[in-house]
């Protein structure tokens, strides 16, 4: 199954792009399995994912890290919101 | 919320742009022979004097899609939860200067302290959930604004029913 994945702000910068087309292998069912699976790519998801608080959204709608990617188009990856 | 005695039509409109927005004209419009709504706030927020004397401007970025939804999400809450008529929300993307409008909420009610309350929440609300982020540049360098705790804090008083 393929997942569009979407950075935005800090994280789109340190991954150099903001947006790729996956394919979700065996196992990642998660939104918390898919950052560990991007994460374990290398370099430069890893670092851009880790430490600072990275939120998720599935199909643009704010989740948690046991949100279910399965039957998702569109999974996003961004810093807390600076709005208003 | 079918069923619910709260629940009524609220004449909700969001607009995220980059055009600056006219708070009399857009006032005049949506008060224009409206003899219902007593209660009228308008919150305007404002991009704040640089802290850094060399910085120049901020961008604003988005996640186009989902900030309309979230934004529109957020109003549906404030009308289950208070006694509103009509709510407008614009905020702007894009390059602004110190002084600059960034967000307006206007809420219309019968009642002022429903239009107080509902405008106030919308603005805490937004602060948090609606995928808005702001670089500041300053000498061709950009650097991200982090997002503050008291914003998340701010949202815990409308937690424990104190409105109502």
């Amino acid at each position: 199954m393929s997942v569009k994945v979407v950075y935005f702000a800090r994280l789109r910068e340190a991954i150099g792009q903001s947006e790729e087309q996956v394919t979700l292998p065996e196992g990642v069912e998660t939104t918390g399995q898919l950052k560990e699976w991007l994460m374990a790519r290398g370099e430069p998801w890893a670092s851009a994912l880790s430490g600072k608080r990275v939120l998720v959204a599935v199909d643009q709608e704010h989740a948690g890290y046991d949100a279910s990617v399965k039957d998702a188009t569109e999974i996003a990856f961004f810093p807390p919101v600076t709005g208003g | 919320m079918s069923g619910s005695a709260k629940s009524h039509a609220c004449k909700i409109e969001i607009s995220v742009q980059e055009a600056d927005f006219d708070l009399g004209a857009l006032s005049n419009q949506w008060t224009d022979g409206d003899v219902e709504n007593g209660a009228q706030v308008m919150f305007v927020g404002r991009v704040r004097e640089f802290a850094q004397a060399n910085q120049q401007s901020m961008t604003l970025e988005h996640y186009p899609g989902m900030t309309e939804k979230a934004l529109r999400e957020t109003a549906d809450i404030a009308a289950e939860r208070w006694r509103i008529n009509k709510a407008l929300i614009i905020h702007r993307i894009g390059e602004l200067q110190p002084a600059d409008q960034i967000v307006l909420v206007m809420v219309l009610s019968g009642h002022r302290e429903d239009a107080f309350n509902a405008a106030w929440f919308i603005m805490d609300h937004l602060k948090t959930t609606a995928p808005f982020w702001k670089k500041e540049s300053a000498d061709g360098e950009g650097h991200w604004v982090d997002a503050k705790e008291s914003d998340d804090n701010a949202l815990t008083k409308w937690d424990n029913g104190s409105d109502s």
